[in-house]
This record gives structure tokens, sequence and C-alpha cells, in this order.
């Protein structure tokens, strides 16, 4: 006789996490999610009564980040989720079986679990040449379009999958296609970056879980909760921006400062993603952060829109040319000329407080050595 | 009659890796080794900034995330000139370290331990012998019944589960398996141990390069500054932080992985020991330079070839000597303008995409003809094995003492002669040992990063050659780095500030490659010859040996460009 499936907290108290740990995690999943704090109790309610959820996870046109990524979920549940919480019934990268017998493995949710098993994706489809991507044999797409057939949703894990990423960069040389492109009739959800912030992957899965429905999502097939900011708006370095402070070259002064590395050609005004508020790895960074400019990565298309050092010539919404460079490097000048116009003046405002604030701290400093 | 038996996909590595094997009278007769999956990289960086290549060939593979970017830029760094500061060297150092130990650790067990320890017996396992057995072995903490008694509690209720999820269809039960239930359920808990682990480390490539998998880096240096008065930079906080990191880190591998290690290979050495040998070469390009990239004689891991297993010499590697390096196609679906008998040095190296095999869906390849993705490389004609076990063999021939002191002491603890290192067995056991080196190295380069601090250095960036301008019309240049899976190479060619032509030669790519024109196996399918196997339906022992290689199948596959091109100036390493 066949056992019931466990739910997910039963899962989890098996595995001796207590109720308090469980409850703390709907609640920070919750906030993820950008649901409202009266949602916790359906997403606790859903996570303590629901089977575990099939997944069939396929490796195609890729590097195999997105696993990587997933592994790294920073609560202690979140990893659980990753291992067997959701029934991770096929994924190449963790599975002991392999050869014929890791092809039983997805066959068998395919026809034990026809319409409510979920599809994850990383990498892209070749669609050049059928044979740029076999596995047991068989084609990329021969493999996706038979599991996609009966599957309840597909999760396109990453900016491969998504938007087909570094491979499907000019020219393009295999035709390598995002799951989109190629397959249709399912639901898909696009978790974009490169890879996609860990936590961000575990908010997928268990709004998954949580409701039994796909998240919200934009026009580009990603989830709102997670993609409807630019990095630029979320960034802790944006009064710096604001202020006419940039950084003009790596590991200068301003560098040393934190100042914006809008002129180091940080593409955070034209991406959409979560680096700023989640950040990466436990919250302990973000590529702002530890120095370098954002590179767009959860754009589709990215690896083409211009060199990576190439500062954004403009973008919408913003004067950007006008703050960057008036503010920035002419500050003196347009000081002294009396610019009129109340967001400049704030700018310029907000420029004196951050450097005297801190000429005030170096100079404390001197005075104290 | 030889059976033909396909394994295909071969799962726990990264990448796409199909394995036939010929099985006579349970005897492994012949193998080929395929890579079935291509994306054609090198061919998209053509005619794109030479500092942005770091982002693109780290996407080459997200497992041994960093490594390519680290090549990338000590290729650039190579062909126009720059040396970076002593703190960007460390700092490199720093997140190089991070990654061997982190990749290593997920390696054995994640990736690999599967192949030795029957979870499905874990459940029969005594906690208190568990117990007791760990404590023999180790002072790690979480050592007592009460642990072990849980471990097991939540293993069964999963198994009971009857949703097996990754464990499905493993290979449990099969008479290969030899540790006893207790052993099995100490490993299960340390595998869940390692996973948790994993994620923590990696943070120091968080704190540095502001991401992990595919954190940043930087031509000319590293992106992040330090300032210990200032909260956005590399400041007290954050070193200390990197500091714990480590710290924990050897604590794991001392008390965790190696005791581990060599409970389980004091199990399997008997046989296994002396499986898997496959090739007598072994070649490493060394890598943890303490003196600048140009003084090879400074770096931690030395530099050398070993030819026919005889430990009395060390060849000497010169990467940009085209009669060295060169790679073959024979076997490969690409094709080469003067033939596809010939080798080409990667400078010279061309690229055309040739599927010749058949049409998918397929049962077979047909390896009289090309089989795979993956080109041939060789050095001297040699076919040569990269990764652990070519290093710790190189350092031990190199009479490093801290090499002769971990090796020789292992070999006295399993009781085994040196030979044994010639093995899968060797393979798993030679990684392990150089995670071991690789912490105390780790640790050496934090303290001069905080002396280089204190003593009042803090550049982390030379930009005298950042603006193009600052470039010579043409130039060529040739990066490498010893990745957790061995000796990695990139080419440069830069003309009129944009890449011309940017080429790779991956360790997979030594190991895995198909057949030379004469007729010679690469490392995993030389290494598959002998082996036996119990039930050719269920190949656990092909798995083994595979795994003991930690094969990454995308960096092993790509595509190069076709114009190989005369360029007046390179420097040599």
């Amino acid at each position: 006789m066949e056992k019931k499936q466990p739910s997910f907290y039963e899962e989890v108290r098996a595995e001796g996490i207590t109720r308090k740990d469980f409850l703390k995690f709907c609640a920070t999943m919750t906030a993820f999610m950008g649901i409202e704090a009266s949602g916790i109790g359906q997403v606790v309610k859903a996570l303590e009564t629901k089977p575990r959820l099939p997944v069939i996870w396929f490796h195609f046109q890729e590097c195999t980040c997105c696993s990587e990524s997933f592994i790294r979920a920073s609560h202690p549940i979140a990893a659980s989720i990753v291992l067997d919480k959701i029934s991770l019934d096929y994924q190449e990268t963790l599975m002991a079986a392999s050869g014929v017998q890791a092809e039983e493995a997805y066959k068998t949710v395919m026809e034990k679990f026809p319409g409510e098993y979920i599809v994850m994706v990383e990498g892209s489809i070749p669609t050049e040449n059928e044979a740029y991507c076999c596995i047991g044999g068989r084609s990329a797409l021969q493999i996706l379009e038979e599991a996609v057939a009966n599957s309840k949703a597909v999760v396109a894990w990453g900016n491969c999958a998504s938007a087909g990423c570094v491979q499907a960069a000019s020219p393009n040389p295999t035709g390598a296609q995002p799951v989109h492109k190629v397959i249709s009739g399912k639901p898909v959800i696009n978790v974009q970056g490169c890879p996609p912030i860990a936590d961000v992957m575990a908010g997928v899965v268990v709004h998954l879980l949580t409701f039994d429905r796909i998240p919200q999502l934009d026009n580009l097939g990603r989830p709102k909760a997670f993609y409807s900011r630019r990095v630029h708006d979320t960034c802790y370095r944006r009064a710096n921006f604001d202020a006419g402070l940039f950084v003009e070259s790596f590991d200068d002064e301003g560098a040393k400062k934190g100042y914006c590395l809008y002129k180091m050609g940080c593409k955070g005004p034209v991406t959409y993603n979560s680096c700023g508020i989640i950040k990466w790895n436990d919250g302990t960074s973000y590529p702002i952060q530890s120095g370098h400019p954002c590179i767009g990565c959860a754009e589709a298309g990215f690896w083409d829109n211009g060199p990576f050092y190439q500062r954004l010539p403009s973008f919408a919404g913003f004067g950007i040319e006008t703050t960057a460079d008036k503010i920035g490097v002419g500050l003196g000048v347009a000081t002294a000329a009396g610019i009129a116009g109340h967001a400049i003046v704030t700018n310029i405002r907000k420029h004196r407080e951050i450097t005297n604030t801190q000429e005030a701290a170096s100079e404390s400093e001197t005075t104290n050595s | 009659m030889a059976e033909r038996i396909v394994i295909d996909p071969i799962t726990r590595i990264e990448g796409h890796l199909r394995v036939e094997i010929e099985v006579k009278d349970g005897i492994i007769t012949d193998a080929y080794s395929a890579g079935t999956m291509v994306r054609g990289i090198e061919t998209i960086l053509k005619g794109r900034d030479p500092r942005d290549a770091w982002a693109f060939v780290g996407r080459v593979c997200g497992v041994c995330t960093s490594t390519h970017s680290l090549t990338s830029v000590r290729t650039v760094e190579n062909a126009l000139g720059i040396s970076v500061p002593p703190n960007a060297e460390l700092i490199r150092n720093l997140m190089a370290n991070a990654l061997y130990i982190q990749d290593h650790v997920v390696h054995f067990y994640v990736l690999h331990a599967l192949d030795w320890v029957d979870v499905v017996s874990a459940l029969s396992g005594d906690p208190a012998e568990a117990s007791q057995i760990a404590q023999s072995i180790s002072s790690w903490p979480k050592s007592s019944v009460g642990y072990f008694a849980e471990v097991k509690k939540r293993l069964r209720n999963f198994v009971e589960s009857g949703q097996l999820g990754i464990f499905a269809n493993g290979y449990w039960g099969h008479k290969a398996y030899k540790l006893p239930p207790a052993v099995n359920l100490m490993a299960v808990a340390h595998y869940l141990e390692a996973l948790e682990f994993q994620k923590e480390l990696v943070k120091v490539h968080t704190i540095f390069g502001g991401k992990n998998p595919h954190p940043n880096y930087l031509v000319g240096g590293v992106p992040c500054s330090i300032n210990i008065d200032e909260a956005n930079a590399v400041n007290a906080e954050r070193l200390a932080f990197v500091g714990k990191l480590f710290e924990d880190a050897k604590t794991f591998v001392e008390q965790v992985y190696i005791p581990d290690l060599l409970a389980i290979a004091s199990f399997y050495k008997s046989d296994w020991g002396a499986i898997g040998g496959g090739l007598t070469n072994y070649l490493s390009f060394g890598d943890f330079p303490t003196n600048g990239y140009n003084n090879p004689e400074s770096f931690k891991m030395p530099r050398g070839v070993i030819l026919g297993r005889d430990l009395s010499k060390v060849h000497e590697v010169q990467a940009d000597d085209p009669s060295q390096i060169q790679e073959f196609v024979n076997n490969s679906w690409y094709e080469y303008s003067k033939g596809d008998g010939v080798g080409l040095h990667p400078w010279e190296g061309e690229t055309k995409l040739n599927y010749t095999g058949p049409k998918p869906p397929y049962d077979h390849l047909d390896v009289s003809q090309k089989y795979s993705w993956v080109k041939t490389p060789r050095w001297k004609g040699n076919a040569m094995e990269v990764g652990p076990l070519s290093r710790m063999l190189v350092g031990y021939a190199s009479g490093r003492e801290d090499y002769k002191e971990v090796i020789e002491s292992t070999l006295k603890t399993l009781d085994v002669p040196v030979e044994a290192l010639f093995s899968t067995l060797g393979r798993t056991a030679a990684r392990g040992l150089e995670t071991k080196l690789t912490c105390d190295w780790a640790l050496g380069f934090y303290q001069q990063l905080l002396d280089n601090i204190k003593n009042g250095d803090s550049r982390t960036q030379n930009n005298e050659k950042w603006e193009p301008e600052s470039w010579p019309e043409t130039a060529k240049g040739i990066g490498m780095v010893e990745a957790p899976r061995g000796a990695l190479s990139h080419f440069i060619v830069i003309n009129q500030r944009k890449i011309e032509n940017y080429q790779l030669v991956v360790p997979t790519t030594w190991n895995a490659s198909p057949r030379d024109p004469e007729g010679k196996r690469s490392a995993y399918e030389e290494s598959l010859i002998g082996t036996p196997v119990a039930d050719p339906n269920i190949p656990l022992e092909v798995l083994r040996t595979i795994h003991s290689f930690d094969p990454c199948l995308a960096c092993a596959v790509h595509v190069y460009d076709e114009n190989g091109s005369h360029v007046h100036e390179f420097k040599t390493y």
C-alpha cells in the first residue's frame, strides 16, 4: 500500500524544525512575495496541509549556475525545500540515478501525476540543429515538448530559460531560444537573473505550493513580487546618484566611499531585480555594494546592451546626462552660476550634506590620531 | 561477446555527458565518452571589449563559478601587460581558495558520495554505533547518539513518504556497496551537513565579488575597494567575516571531510585503490601566486608534467609554445580547413560546427566516426590527466614539503603503497588532501591581506591601462588557472582594441575527450578499461570512476573561431 504523501509542514517537523521556526519562515516568505501580513495564515495553512508537489527539473544549454544558486537558499528551511519539500523527482545535478534509471524517474512522474507536476527548466533550447543538445539520445526540444504536454505549469529558471542568456548573444550560433519561444499552451514563469537570487527561487516555489496557482507576472512573464523594481530605485547608493557623487575610476576616492557607480557603466537604472532588497547569499552583499556596476543580468538581451563599462546614455524617467554631468563633474561651476530648479538644488544640498559629513568625519579622525 | 551499454545522462556532474562501454565477462573492455551539448561562447566573444570577456566566459560554468572569470582577467592582463596590486592578488587567491574548498566538499558529498554510500542501508544503521565511530575518528561536536537517531528518524520519514525525490531509482543494495550500516548513517548525516556548509563559504565571493554564483571580476585588480573607515567598502567587519568563514571551513574540512574520506577509503582501498588509474601522464599549470603571476616559482601549487608515472622527474610546461599544446577534431563534430587529422595550437584554432552524428532520437553513437562535442587536446602528443591527482603528484614529485606531509601521512594511515594513488580512490583522496592544503593557504593569504592594510596599502586596482586608448593596436595573451577540476587555459587575440579570437582549453576537455588520430584514449575512456562491472544494467562502478574526475561538461564543450591570426606581440609566463 502506498503511503499518503506528507505535507510540507509534516516534513519540516520530521526534520526537527520547530513550529516557531516554521512560522517565521512563512512570514519571511510572505514578505518576500509581497503579500500583505494578513496572508501569512494562508501560507502557513497551505504548507501545513498540502502534499508535496512533484517536480521535473531539466538541464539544457546551461552552466548549472541556477542549480547552484538554488542550493544556496539562505533560510534553513528554504534549503530543505530544495531537497524534499517539493518532490524533486528528476534533477540531474543532485539525483542518485543515472542513465535509464534516471529517465525512468521523470517518466514515472509524468505517468503518475498528469496535470499536477511542474516542469522546471534550466538552460535554453537550441533550434539551429536539435543535436546541439541531447540527453539519453533525445533532443532538448523532444524532451521538453513531451514533458510539458501534461504539466501543470513551467518554471523557466534564470536568463537562459527565460531569454536565452549568453549563448543567445549575437550571433547566437546554435539558435538558442528560451522556453516560452518553443512551447505553447502552458503558463511559463520567467525567474530572471544569471542566476536568479536563491531566495527569489525559493519564493517562487513557495508561492506555487501555497496558492496553487502561478504568481502575478509582468508582461515579460516575470513574477511581479521580485521584478517590479529597478535595481537603481532600491539601491542603497541611490542618495549618491541624486547628489551627483560618482565613482570616476575603479578604486578611486569615490569608490572607497561607496559613491554611485553610474559612470562606471552601472545598468541598475534599466534592470529589474531584487538585488537591492533581498541581496545575495543570505543578504551578505550584492554587486554594487561590492564595488562593481550592475551588468543587468536579469534583463533579456543584456549581453548585447553595449560594453559593460560604458555608461548608459540615458534612461526613461530621468535626465540622467544632465544630472550626472552637471551635478557631478561640474558641481563647483554649477553652484557658482546659481542654477535654478528645485530638484537640482535639492541634489546639491544632498551632495554637500554627504561630503560635509564625510569631511567632518575624516577631520575628527585626524584630530583623534 | 561484448555487450554495449549506454549511460546517458551521467548525473551528479555539470553538463551533459554520455558514456558507452563494452563489457565482456564482467569486465569493461572498451569505453567512449561523449559531450552532447554545445553553445558556442567563443564565437560570441568575437568583436567585444576584452574587459567584458570575464563575464561571458564566467558563464561557461556555474559550478566551478569564478574560475573562468579569473582566467579571463589574467589572459587580458597578460596580453596588455598589466600587473595587479598585491591586495588584488590576495583577494583573487582567497576567492579561488573559497571555490576549491566549497567545490571539493560539494563534489565529495553531493556529487560523489552516493557512489560509495548506500542511503537505504543507513536506515538500519545503529545510532549508538554511528556515534561511537564518529567520535573515534573526529572531534566534530555533532556526533552524539541522539543526533544520529534524529537523522535516522528524518531519513525514515522521508523514505516512508513513498516519494524518494533525488534518491529515487538509486543503486541501493548493489553488492559493490561495502560500508556497514552505521557508517552509511554517519555519511548521510554529513551529506546533509555539507549541503548546509557549502552555502556559507561562498559568502567570501559575495563579500569581494557581490554575488555567488558568478561573482564579479575586473581587469587590473578586483572591483571591491578597501577602506577600513567606511561602511561602503571592505572594512574591518567584512574582513572579520571572511576570516570566520575560512576558520569554519578549515574546521569542517579537518573534522568532517577528511575523517569521512579516510573512513570510507578504508573500506574500499583493497579494490578501488587499484582500479581506474587510466592514463599515466599528469599535467598541472600550477597556481596561487605569492609574488605576481609572472613568477611561477612563487606558486603554492607548482607547475609541471609527470610522464609515465615517473615521480622522479617533473617536466617543464610552456603553454604558449605551439608545439606543446595541440587540439584535434578527428573524433569531434567540427572540421578543420587543413583536414581533421592535424592538431592545432589554440592560437591557430579553427571552428566549424559539423554535426555528423545520428539524428535524435538515437540509441547509439557511431564511435567509428566523430562522436562528441569535446575536442581532443594533447601535450607534446601525450594524452594527459588533469585535476587534483595531477596537482598532488606534481607537488609531491617537486618535493614540496606540505604536499609530502599530507600524502605520506595519508598513505601511512590507510596502510597503502604510493601506487594506490594511481586509481579511482587515489583521485578522490587527492581532492580531499588538496582541500586541506588549501584551507591553510587561505588563512595565510588572509593574514597577509590584513598585514598589507595595516601597513597602509589599500590598493585593489591598477587603472594604468584601463582605457583602450592606452593599448597597443594588437596584442595576444594567455591566462592559466588551476581550476578545481584541473589545468585551465584561455587564449586571446586582441585587434583594434576588440577581441579577434578567444579560445579555451578546459580541464574536462583534457579528461573527457574522444580518441586522438593515433587512436589513443583520453583520461575518462582509459580509466574505465579493466573495471569489473557486476551488473551491466546497473553500472555503479562506471559512475565511481567517472565521478572521481568531477566532470564539468559545459566547460569542456565550446566552439573555436575560424580565423587564427598573426599578431606580433605577446608575453610569456
